[in-house]
Formats: C-alpha cells, sequence, structure tokens
C-alpha cells in the first residue's frame, strides 16, 4: 500500500488567496483515517488556516510524532516538507528545526497519547522555552491505533467501548500549559470550524509556542454513550468562551470597538488578535483570570473553548538565546570559521 | 617497576575533592611541561561535590610517553582516609610527604620508603586568617614544598599563579605567600632536591596541554556547526562547555550582540537527539555530547536517523558502566552499543580518537562524514581523553577547509529536475539526495520513520523496504574507506604476531611495544581509527598468525566486532582486556603480552 494521491481538481470561479492559489492547493494525500474521524476536520481546517493566511506552502513546516493525529500531516500541504517523528517526540525534532530556520512557519500535529503519556515531558518543555511553533493537539481520549485504550486525557467516569470506567484523573492539556507559561494557550472542537479555522490562523501569527487542544472525536472507539470526548458529549458541554480573530496587518484594522466586549492584542507581525468576548469579566491577557475561568468551567462540567490566554510580550526561543535573524542554516562557512591564526592564537593558553 | 630517574618519575597526589586541590596539581604539571619536560596527567576523581578521595597522577617522561606508567614514586597524601591505600601503592625506595601537623605513627610501617612530614595546616592557619583560605592554601603550600624536593623553576610557578588569579588580582599574594611557605620549610629541613627531580629541557617545543573535550568543542566550531543540545552528564559536559566559551569569543556579533549559534540544554537525552536531528534536518550543522547512559536513550532517535537518512552527529565520551556504573572513571565500554544503536537492522559509522588532537580532528570529520552520508556518526571519546589534559602537538587548521555538506539540492538545481524523489540512488553511490524545508516546492517530501520506498512513498511492501534497507547497508559500508585510517607501526624485526588497538589503549600500548622490543619480543601494531572496518584491517590479521587486541572492556568488544565485520578465525585474536576503569598503563600491557608470548612460544 502506498499513500494515497488526491485528485487534483480546479473549480470554474473558485476563490483564490493574495498569491492566487485556490483552498486545494493547500491539500496534501487522501486521508486514510475512519470516516467521520474529528482529525479529518481537523486537518481541513489547518489547510484552511494557511489558504486564508496566503502562506506559501513549500514555506511551512509540518511536524508530528506517532498516532492516528500524527498521521494527519501527509494529509495537507503537499508542497510543505513533513516529518512524521517518533512516538512523543516531535516537540525537541521541531525545537531543532525551528533554530536552524526561524524563517519558515511551523505546525505541529499531535495526539493526547503523543503529548500527555509518552511525551508530556517534551511537550512541557517546548511550551516553557517558548518555541515559535503551533502546536495542535487532536484531543480523543483514547488510543486508536492499538484499539481504544484510555489516554492520560480521558475524564474521571468516561466509559470506555466495552463499558469499564476510567478510575484515574485526566492531565488537561490547557490548564498544563497554563501553569507552564505558555504564551497562546487555546481550546476548540474538531466541530467546529468557525471557531477552530481563526484561532489556528492566531495561533500561527503569534510568536512564540501556541497550543490549541482540539477536542477530536474518535467514531471508531470512543463516541458512545458515557463517554466524555464523544461528539454527542462536546456539543452538550460546549462552552465558548473568548472568540478569536487574526486581521493582519496588511487590512485596514477598522473593528468595531465596543468597551470590554472586543480586545484587541497587537502582533509581533504588525497584525492585531481581535478577541470577543463571549463571557463577563474573562480577561484572555491575564494568565490567573484564565486559569480561574479553567477551574469553575471544570466544576460545572463545561468545556471552556476559544482563546484562554495570551500573552505577547514574553521572548521566544530565539530571543532568549540572542540569536540573529538569519536562520542559522543560511550563515556561510566564512563567518563561522575562525581561521588558522586564531587557532594559534587561542591556543597560548595551553602552553 | 621502573626506577625513578631525572626527568622519569611518577608523582601521585591524594587529595579531599572540593578543596582546591585540582588547580593545585593542574599548576605542578603545567610548570613542569613549561620547563619544557614531558607530562602526563591523570585526574582520578569521585563522582562527588565535595568530600570523597581524588588522586592526580603526573608522569615526568622524558622521552614523551603518552601513557601511565603504573608506578608510583613519590606521594603526597593529603588525604587522612586513604593514607592505607596510598601507603601501599608507593614503590619501594619511593617517598611519601604528608601533613604532620597530627602524628602519623603507621607511616612507620615501611621501612623501604623516605617520610617527610611538613605541618602544612599549623603553616597555613598561623599564616592565613579566613577558613576557606586556611584549607585552599594548604594545596599551595604542597605545591612550594613539592617545587623544593623536585627543583621546579619558582619563576615558571609565580607565572602560572599570576596568569591563573589574572582576573582576581589579590589572590596573586595570598598564593604565592602559601608557595613560599611550603618552599621554605622544605629548604629548611630536607636536603633538597631528591635522587629524582626534573631538570630543564627543549622537549614541548610546538606542544600544546590541552583535554579532549576541549578540543572536540572548538572542532565542532572549526566545523562550523551552529546548533547543539544536550543533557548534562559527566563526563561529556565540558565539552558543551567548550563550544559555548567559543560560540561566545568568537559567533557574537560585536555591535547586535546576535549569536550565530544556539545551544539548548535540554531536559533529558531524549531530547536533545530529537533536537539535532531537528536542526541537522533544517540544514544547520549540530551535535550532541553525552556519554553511554545517553546513548542507550538516544537509541530510538539514532534508528530514525539511520533510517531517515538524517545527519546526526554524537560525541560518546565513554564511562564505565553498565547502568549508572562507574561516572568518574575511563573505559571503553560503548563500541559494540555504538556499532550497532537502535530497534531492528541498524548500522553505524564510528570513530575512535586516541587524544585531543584527534578529538579536534574527529569533530570536523564526524560533520563531513554525517552530511555526506546522511546518518548517525559517534566520535568515541573516553574520559580519560576527554577529561586529562594531554600533552600533543599544537593543533592546526588548514585554511582552505570547506564544510562537505553532502548531496542537498539547492532550488536552482530543483526548478530545473522534473520530480524529486527522497531515497532514489541516482548517482549509483548508494546516497540519495536531500532537500531543505522552504527551498522549492518541488522539493517537499515527508520524512518518516515508517516503511518508505525509494520514492519516500509509504509503504508496507516487502520487495520495496528490501530495496531500501540494502541501500542502506551498502552506504554503511562504501564509508569504510571514507574514515579515518587505521594507523599501522611495523615493528622493526620480523614479527609473526601482532597488536591491534584503539582509542586511549595507544600510549600504553606504544610504549609496552617498545619496551618488548628492546627484550626481543617483536610485534606490528595496528590502531583502529574508524568503523565500518577498512580492507586494511582484514589483512592485518591476514597477515600475523596471531593478533592481541588490546581494549578497555570486560567482553573484547573491539575483539567480538572484528569477528562480526570481517572473515578473520576466532582462534587468531587474542583479547587483552583492562577494565577497572583507571587509565591503562603499560605495565599492565607489557606483562599480558609477556605472559601471552611466553605461553605461545613467540618471542
Amino acid at each position: 500500500m502506498t499513500s494515497f494521491v488526491k485528485p487534483h481538481i480546479r473549480r470554474k470561479n473558485e476563490p483564490v488567496n493574495e498569491l492566487g492559489l485556490v483552498r486545494a492547493d493547500y491539500d496534501g494525500a487522501m486521508s486514510t483515517l475512519c470516516a467521520g474521524c474529528g482529525h479529518d476536520s481537523v486537518t481541513a481546517s489547518m489547510a484552511r488556516a494557511f489558504f486564508e493566511l496566503s502562506i506559501k506552502p513549500h514555506r511551512a513546516v509540518k511536524v508530528s510524532g506517532i498516532g492516528c493525529s500524527s498521521k494527519t500531516t501527509a494529509y495537507f500541504l503537499r508542497e510543505a516538507h513533513g516529518n512524521n517523528t517518533v512516538h512523543g517526540r516531535m516537540p525537541s525534532v521541531a525545537t531543532g528545526a525551528v533554530a536552524a530556520n526561524s524563517a519558515l512557519t511551523y505546525i505541529g500535529v499531535s495526539g493526547d497519547g503523543d503529548s500527555l503519556s509518552i511525551g508530556l515531558g517534551q511537550f512541557v518543555h517546548a511550551m516553557r522555552r517558548n518555541v515559535n511553533m503551533l502546536y495542535v493537539l487532536e484531543n480523543n481520549g483514547v488510543y486508536g491505533l492499538t484499539k481504544g485504550q484510555f489516554s492520560a486525557s480521558a475524564d474521571l467516569g468516561s466509559l470506555a467501548k466495552r463499558g469499564a470506567p476510567n478510575e484515574m484523573p485526566p492531565i488537561d492539556p490547557v490548564s498544563l500549559a497554563l501553569s507552564v507559561g505558555a504564551t497562546f494557550v487555546a481550546r476548540g472542537f474538531s466541530g467546529d470550524r468557525e471557531q477552530l479555522v481563526p484561532l489556528i490562523k492566531a495561533g500561527l501569527k503569534h510568536k512564540g509556542f501556541g497550543l490549541i487542544d482540539v477536542i477530536s472525536p474518535c467514531v471508531s472507539f470512543n463516541d458512545h454513550k458515557g463517554s466524555t470526548k464523544s461528539y454527542a458529549h462536546t456539543y452538550k458541554y460546549y462552552h465558548k468562551a473568548v472568540h478569536a480573530d487574526y486581521v493582519a496587518p496588511s487590512k485596514d484594522i477598522k473593528v468595531c470597538y465596543d468597551e470590554g466586549e472586543i480586545m484587541p492584542v497587537e502582533m509581533h507581525d504588525g497584525g492585531v488578535i481581535r478577541l470577543r468576548k463571549l463571557e463577563k469579566g474573562f480577561d484572555p491577557r491575564d494568565r490567573a483570570a484564565a486559569m480561574s475561568a479553567l477551574a469553575n468551567a471544570q466544576k460545572e462540567d463545561e468545556i471552556l473553548t476559544g482563546l484562554l490566554h495570551i500573552d505577547e510580550t514574553h521572548p521566544d526561543m530565539h530571543a532568549l538565546n540572542k540569536m540573529e535573524d538569519r536562520p542559522l542554516n543560511e550563515i556561510p562557512y566564512a563567518e563561522l570559521n575562525p581561521g588558522g591564526a586564531k587557532l594559534h592564537e587561542l591556543q597560548k593558553g595551553f602552553r | 617497576m621502573s626506577e625513578a630517574a631525572i626527568n622519569d618519575f611518577v608523582i601521585k597526589l591524594a587529595n579531599v575533592n572540593g578543596t582546591g586541590s585540582a588547580s593545585a596539581n593542574g599548576l605542578l604539571m603545567k610548570a613542569i611541561f613549561r620547563m619544557g619536560v614531558p607530562v602526563v596527567g591523570k585526574n582520578v576523581f569521585p563522582s562527588n561535590i565535595q568530600g570523597l578521595p581524588t588522586w592526580y597522577e603526573i608522569r615526568v617522561t622524558e622521552k614523551g610517553y603518552r601513557g601511565r606508567s603504573g608506578d608510583v614514586h613519590f606521594i603526597v597524601a593529603m588525604n587522612a582516609e586513604t593514607y592505607e591505600r596510598d601507603l601501599a601503592e608507593l614503590s619501594p625506595g619511593g617517598v611519601l610527604l604528608y601533613d604532620n601537623t597530627w602524628p602519623r605513627p603507621h607511616f612507620l610501617t615501611r621501612p623501604d620508603i623516605q617520610v617527610m612530614g611538613v605541618p602544612f595546616a599549623r603553616l597555613c592557619n598561623d599564616a592565613f586568617k579566613a577558613a576557606r583560605s586556611r584549607i585552599l592554601m594548604k594545596n599551595m603550600a604542597y605545591v612550594g614544598t613539592v617545587a623544593a624536593l623536585l627543583d621546579l623553576d619558582l619563576d615558571v610557578i609565580h607565572q602560572l599563579v599570576r596568569e591563573m588569579f589574572s582576573t582576581k588580582p589579590k589572590l596573586i599574594d595570598l598564593n604565592l605567600q602559601a608557595i613560599a611557605l611550603g618552599y621554605d620549610y622544605a629548604k629548611e629541613h630536607f636536603d633538597c632536591p631528591l635522587p629524582f627531580s626534573v631538570q630543564s629541557r627543549d622537549n614541548t617545543a610546538g606542544k600544546v596541554m590541552i583535554d579532549g573535550n576541549t578540543a572536540a568543542g572548538l572542532g565542532c566550531v572549526y566545523a562550523g556547526a551552529t546548533f547543539g543540545a544536550w543533557y548534562p552528564i559527566t563526563p561529556s559536559t565540558s565539552l558543551m562547555d567548550a563550544f559555548a566559551k567559543y560560540c561566545d569569543q568568537l559567533r557574537v556579533d560585536v555591535d547586535t550582540g546576535k549569536h550565530k549559534y544556539c545551544i539548548i540544554q535540554a531536559e533529558d537525552e531524549l531530547a536533545a537527539a530529537g533536537m539535532i536531528i531537528g536542526a541537522a534536518w533544517n540544514g544547520a550543522r549540530s551535535f550532541t555530547p553525552t556519554s553511554g547512559p545517553g546513548i542507550s536513550l538516544m537509541s530510538e532517535f539514532i534508528g530514525f536517523a539511520y533510517y531517515a537518512e538524517i545527519p546526526m552527529v554524537l560525541f560518546d565520551i565513554q564511562r564505565v558502566g553498565p547502568s549508572t556504573g562507574m561516572p568518574t572513571r575511563t573505559q571503553q565500554c560503548d563500541i559494540q552499543l555504538c556499532a550497532y544503536a537502535s530497534h531492528g537492522d541498524t548500522r553505524h559509522i564510528l570513530l575512535f580518537p586516541a587524544d585531543p588532537g584527534e578529538c579536534f580532528e574527529m569533530a570536523v570529520q564526524a560533520h563531513d562524514l554525517a552530511e555526506r552520508f546522511q546518518t548517525p556518526v559517534f566520535v568515541l571519546s573516553d574520559i580519560d581523553i576527554g577529561m586529562n589534559d594531554w600533552m600533543v602537538d599544537e593543533l592546526t587548521w588548514d585554511d582552505s577547509y570547506q564544510p562537505d555538506r553532502g548531496k542537498v539540492l539547492s532550488s536552482k538545481e530543483l526548478e530545473k529536475i522534473e520530480k524529486f524523489h527522497r531515497y532514489l540512488d541516482v548517482d549509483g553511490d548508494h546516497i540519495p539526495y536531500r532537500t531543505l524545508p522552504g527551498t522549492h516546492p518541488k522539493g517537499a517530501y515527508f520524512t518518516r520513520g515508517s516503511g518508505h520506498n525509494k520514492y519516500g512513498g509509504y509503504t508496507e511492501d516487502g520487495p520495496q523496504y528490501k530495496e531500501v534497507v540494502d541501500r542502506l547497508r551498502k552506504k554503511w559500508k562504501s564509508a569504510a574507506s571514507k574514515v579515518p585510517a587505521p594507523i599501522v607501526s611495523p615493528s622493526k624485526g620480523k614479527a609473526c604476531c601482532g597488536i591491534i588497538s584503539i582509542g586511549s589503549c595507544d600510549g600504553a600500548v606504544v610504549e609496552a611495544r617498545d619496551r618488548l622490543e628492546a627484550e626481543g619480543l617483536h610485534l606490528d601494531y595496528m590502531r583502529i581509527r574508524g568503523f565500518p572496518f577498512s580492507d586494511e584491517v582484514e589483512k592485518f590479521v591476514a597477515d600475523h598468525d596471531e593478533v592481541f587486541v588490546v581494549e578497555q572492556n570486560r567482553d573484547a568488544q573491539l575483539l567480538g566486532l572484528l569477528l562480526l565485520e570481517t572473515d578473520v578465525p576466532r582462534k587468531k585474536l587474542i583479547p587483552v582486556l583492562h577494565y577497572s576503569g583507571e587509565p591503562l598503563d603499560y605495565h599492565f600491557v607489557s606483562n599480558a603480552l609477556r605472559q601471552a608470548a611466553t605461553l605461545r612460544k613467540i618471542a
């Protein structure tokens, strides 16, 4: 079996972006996931976000670990390099890749098994370093490829397909991200692309580590009654707190600015994220407020979604390491080689 | 045992770690070196911060031998905990210097040695006020006494003190005062110098004293590495420290303060491996220094880099295993681990430096080979090479050097070709072309550790899978002629037997062979410097009746590798194994070879 090739079809009057590309130019290989899988919907949202932002496909880099979610990097942006690394270790490969060339746009796709069990350490440390990338965690509460074991994000009391309850508390990626200083923390739902696409766009434009935890139900192993990661459960307890829209710097930024309702956050590229509050008394720029809103929602069994925290002021990995703007992989050797005379001079201290 | 003589003896300093003795001992060694007499220094230290025994051994060797001798002619016993052991180790006729502020009657149990007492603690307590100074200055006081006993040049020592404290000038006078305390006491109470002492020569011109980790870190700078990731582990830490230090000196823009490099301290070795793979995949020369436990953890990623064909440079500063083992003691125990690291059929390129000079050269070669062959390359150093100061030829640099970045397609080249396939053997040299992210829309491919065909597509098809892994094996094999060639030293007489050895065994092997030659036992010697083995290695074994394989591990790992990777007969190879964790000495090697030769009636 080789990868499926998705047919290239152009429709008449198809909308084009600033590069003259159509949405289909952001597709990849045909998905081999189950019909109705939440992940396919997330893939489509990611492709749309790149399309709407008019990012050249070959100037993007896709990285992933192992699992159903990690396979999806093959299903969009066929002209971008992809790196399907090893289980739970995508953040480290991404960190190295970002360090080598900061001029590209990086998106990591992972799952709850990949990020919260085997890869918990790397996931947390990439956030601490504020690596400039968007990390999409497709969260379904189970291991799909190995046929339905609970993952670390499974809620207390959630039932497995054969009825056994999960008896250990979950790791919530959003709470975790807030606690380790992540600078862009959001939650979405594969069933709500209207919310998800703008979140992905904002995350891609954020300078630093952006996390989007996307509830993405597994139709084969975790979409039954009693599961808290099913479509039905998510729709029922879904609670939108903040809506985020990214406005590019080239666009005339004229927002109908209703004090207390719309909050603009200025981005490093000159663009703006407009946050539309759906909840009173909640400011996503305030980490403590986000943590408390999240804790309250958990108490009420609500799934709080939207851009829950953003901090554009914290330096990213490049700034923390005082790196120059030019990518490391473009510095000519002549600038890196100190030369023979210098070597002689350096060794005076060794005599 | 060898008798001590002028410019030919061993002094061992027994100290308590964390008391500042290391810099005093380094100063003594450097002083002898500056007097033009070759030295071999070995620091035997505990895995501890303060309070446990530590020893520093300085061999003075006018002939410039590079290994330990195994003798101890002069002990400076500054650690009450190890008096018994230090006393027992001293050669007959040797000298023991101790702090006689407190009586130590048990030293009198050896009438065959000369015991000298100096009240270091009392002298320092009388001269210095601060408690910490009193401890630190005891070290400088014994430097003074040793200088008097060995007739060391005081001007040289004073100059070294001034250099050592150039940034803290207040300490210069304090240290000079302490040296004078010990020096004057010795001159007053003992016959100075001892029968064995140091006489100035001119045998260290063009040489430097440098440790292997510093040299390797410097090598990475010269190789043009811009990215390094690591997790702190003894004994590799000083390699990244050196890289960071030289980058800070040489790679920071004077006007902007911006860096032309990036160093990340990872959360563990797994992440360090992933980071350098990510950076190399994206076109930055990168590396990680580690030790055996780190290689175990990195194995998953090493297999990924091997199969997905991503350059990777690893420095394994070997320490005693298994498990945590003895973290500050030396061995060559990761040879087979590195040769085949990771699950599945994997095989790697290994380089074996024998001294800091080769650490510098091989650091550069490792980067070239990794990018040429798009695969992991290991530099197998060890604690002895990595953390001890060695006297080597001054490092030199060929200004015409250009890094071999391997087969990477540029945007222009991609524009010209119809379609790019990542794992296709276009040139028939088993090495495919690769592309860097962001170069050109035609260059995109999907990197994966899962089954793939020569076009880079996912596969579970047997023949397609085999096509790729068969090429990988050929690619690896073709590196045999590109790794540093073995060095063969033929015997002066006709030799029916030979020695094969590796890395830090070299100094002891060369000296043992010299001495056996003088006794009439002729042995040819081949030092292996790279893996996969070149044809020369097999030929060397074929040309001899028997070959002694000298290495520092219990399980004869190099010997095993020779059996696995060549057609040499098992019975021709005789293991000579040293694995106590101390750097190899020539007595051990010559005794083992002499014994084996007698048994086989070779000589």
